[in-house]
């Protein structure tokens, strides 16, 4: 593929990918805003993937190699993390249980 | 593996992000929504592995041991109150790496003969501007919140002129750059503009306006990895970081039109100073304040049809969270049907009282958005303002000349009584009067929020 068509592809995936995320981030209650922003962030952490292409490419120089490093080690600090920190968020969002027992299991899991 | 092979294969976790996003539309299936995006991830991590093949491979996964286990950490030990600042953590390394990103990508390519294409170049320094404006914005907004530096609004005098000099110095490099002047300094020049950009343009803006700034900053991020796939010619990184760029533009402007502010008013309008004047005018047909005691709200409490809580960020300073909950249920135990009204901009990232209320094990259908929780105010007995201020400013409403006319807020001031749960009489964080306090319906209970409602708990079992 030329590289002309390459990023009119490209710029045809951009245009849609915005619209399909208002679509879909719209129906997002605002209950949920705050594990919203950081399962994005955690989406966003595919710049790691960008990182490895950088630092597996054969690098010019230790400048190039160094750079790589540090990107790699930032986005997996995003990927996991954001992951991590969305995961236990949304583990606490709980319906209203039907036999309501008060104060029982108060103090069990997810401490402070 | 090949390019085409890698591409289907991007497929997989392009599709779990969607899903991902899809799922979060309710609550009871969010968390395998999140989990489905994981694995996406990992497909993707995985692939790209296979695809560079071997060079580096120990270093990519030294380093990724490194960030990830920093991730791990920090997102396991992070407390419910400081999850905007961890967002803002996140989001800031996200960028930075996109950054970095430009920075690799420009060294290797500049001594090939022959300028690099215009739109490759363009990415690169579309890429490492917004990247470093994410990374050094998220930073100081993570300080902010984090309280390393003071919340308060930082201006001086010709403080818009110096920030646009800043960011015009960067966008000169990125021009230079891109109409093919072979230089790296540039991009390092833009680079430092941008940090710098990033610094001054969060500096000023005020505690409160932060989930405008965290929105912004998070759409920023994603805008920085689409670009990072524009230079790197990856569909993964374009199509992932476009959906977060939508997010985060959605929530920014959600934000603020909660607030009914510009984006423009709250980046630059350095809130806290322009109320003063305002602030007296309304103040001037004050009236008296009634101030009540425990036991005397414990009686209207338990007494009561139905109750609706309204909490603040006032509740969470004050950790009081728990402590609301059991209230909540031991006048649901007496027969009062309780529910609390959240304000789309209570606490310091959008929706985050949800999270601090979840994580006081309050379930989420008791949660109602304000929308659903305005008509419910006048078949309400007692509407109970925890630590919350403006977002239940009548003035807001009714006043013209209040610097916060037209915000949307909760309609307290339409239950038959209202207590409201105040630490004293200072006005809340923008300084303005609140004609609420002065409601012949309304009575005060003065105290810190948790003192006050472990008081009323002792009451309302006592009755």
């Amino acid at each position: 593929m030329s590289h002309n068509t390459l990023l009119v592809f490209e710029l045809t995936i951009l245009v849609l990918a915005i619209f399909l995320g208002f679509e879909v981030i719209s129906k997002v209650p605002t209950l949920l805003h705050t594990p919203l922003m950081s399962g994005t962030n955690a989406i966003h952490g595919i710049v790691v993937v960008g990182a490895m292409v950088v630092l597996g490419a054969p690098h010019k120089d230790t400048f190039d190699w160094i750079v790589g490093f540090l990107a790699v080690v930032l986005g997996s600090a995003n990927v996991v993390g954001g992951f991590v920190v969305t995961d236990r968020m949304l583990e606490m969002f709980k319906k209203r249980e039907p036999a309501k027992e008060a104060d029982a299991s108060r103090d069990g899991q997810n401490g402070p | 593996m090949s390019t085409n092979l890698a591409n289907l294969l991007y497929l997989i976790p392009i599709v779990s992000f969607i899903l991902a996003l899809h799922f979060l539309s309710n609550p009871a299936h969010a968390r395998r929504g999140n989990q489905i995006g994981a694995a996406g991830m990992l497909v993707a991590v995985v692939v790209t592995w296979i695809k560079i093949g071997a060079t580096s491979w120990w270093a990519i996964a030294v380093g990724m041991l490194i960030g990830g286990a920093f991730g791990a950490v920090a997102a396991r030990r992070v407390k419910m109150t400081a999850m905007p600042q961890m967002v803002a953590l996140f989001n800031g390394v996200g960028g930075g790496a996109a950054a970095l990103i430009a920075l690799a990508e420009l060294h290797r390519i500049l001594p090939e003969p022959g300028a690099p294409k215009v739109d490759i170049s363009l990415a690169i320094v579309l890429s490492a501007l917004i990247g470093s404006i994410s990374f050094a914005g998220s930073m100081v907004a993570f300080a902010k919140l984090q309280e390393l530096i003071g919340g308060r609004p930082i201006t001086y005098p010709g403080q818009q002129f110096v920030n646009g000099a800043v960011l015009l110095t960067a966008a000169a490099s990125g021009i230079a750059l891109v109409s093919g002047v072979q230089d790296e300094w540039l991009l390092w020049v833009l680079v430092g503009a941008a940090l710098l950009f990033g610094v001054l343009f969060v500096l000023p803006i005020g505690g409160a306006d932060m989930p405008v700034v965290i929105s912004l900053l998070n759409a920023f991020t994603g805008l920085a990895v689409a670009a990072s796939g524009f230079e790197l010619e990856n569909n993964v990184l374009i199509v992932a970081g476009m959906l977060v760029g939508a997010s985060g533009t959605l929530l920014t402007m959600m934000m603020s039109r909660a607030m009914n502010r510009s984006i423009a008013n709250v980046l630059f309008g350095a809130f806290g100073q322009v109320s003063e004047s305002a602030a007296t005018a309304a103040a001037g047909d004050g009236g008296s304040v009634r101030s009540a005691s425990a036991e005397d709200v414990a009686v209207m409490l338990a007494y009561a049809h139905k109750v609706i809580f309204v909490p603040g960020y006032g509740l969470a300073v004050a950790q009081a969270q728990h402590d609301l909950h059991q209230l909540a249920d031991l006048l649901d135990a007496k027969g009062v049907e309780v529910s609390y009204a959240i304000h789309p901009v209570a606490g310091r990232m959008p929706g985050h009282m949800n999270v601090l209320l979840a994580e006081a094990n309050v379930p989420y259908d008791e949660l109602k958005e304000m929308d659903d929780a305005n008509p419910e105010f006048s078949r309400t007995d007692v509407a109970v303002v925890v630590g919350a201020n403006d977002v239940v400013n009548p003035d807001a409403r009714n006043n013209q000349g209040s610097p916060i006319y037209g915000m949307p807020i909760l309609n307290v001031d339409q239950a038959n009584a209202v207590v409201v749960l105040k630490r004293s009489m200072n006005p809340g964080f923008a300084g303005i009067e609140n004609p609420l306090f002065y409601n012949p319906k309304t009575v005060m209970l003065f105290g810190d929020a948790k003192d006050s409602i472990d008081k009323l708990i002792a009451d309302v079992k006592g009755l």
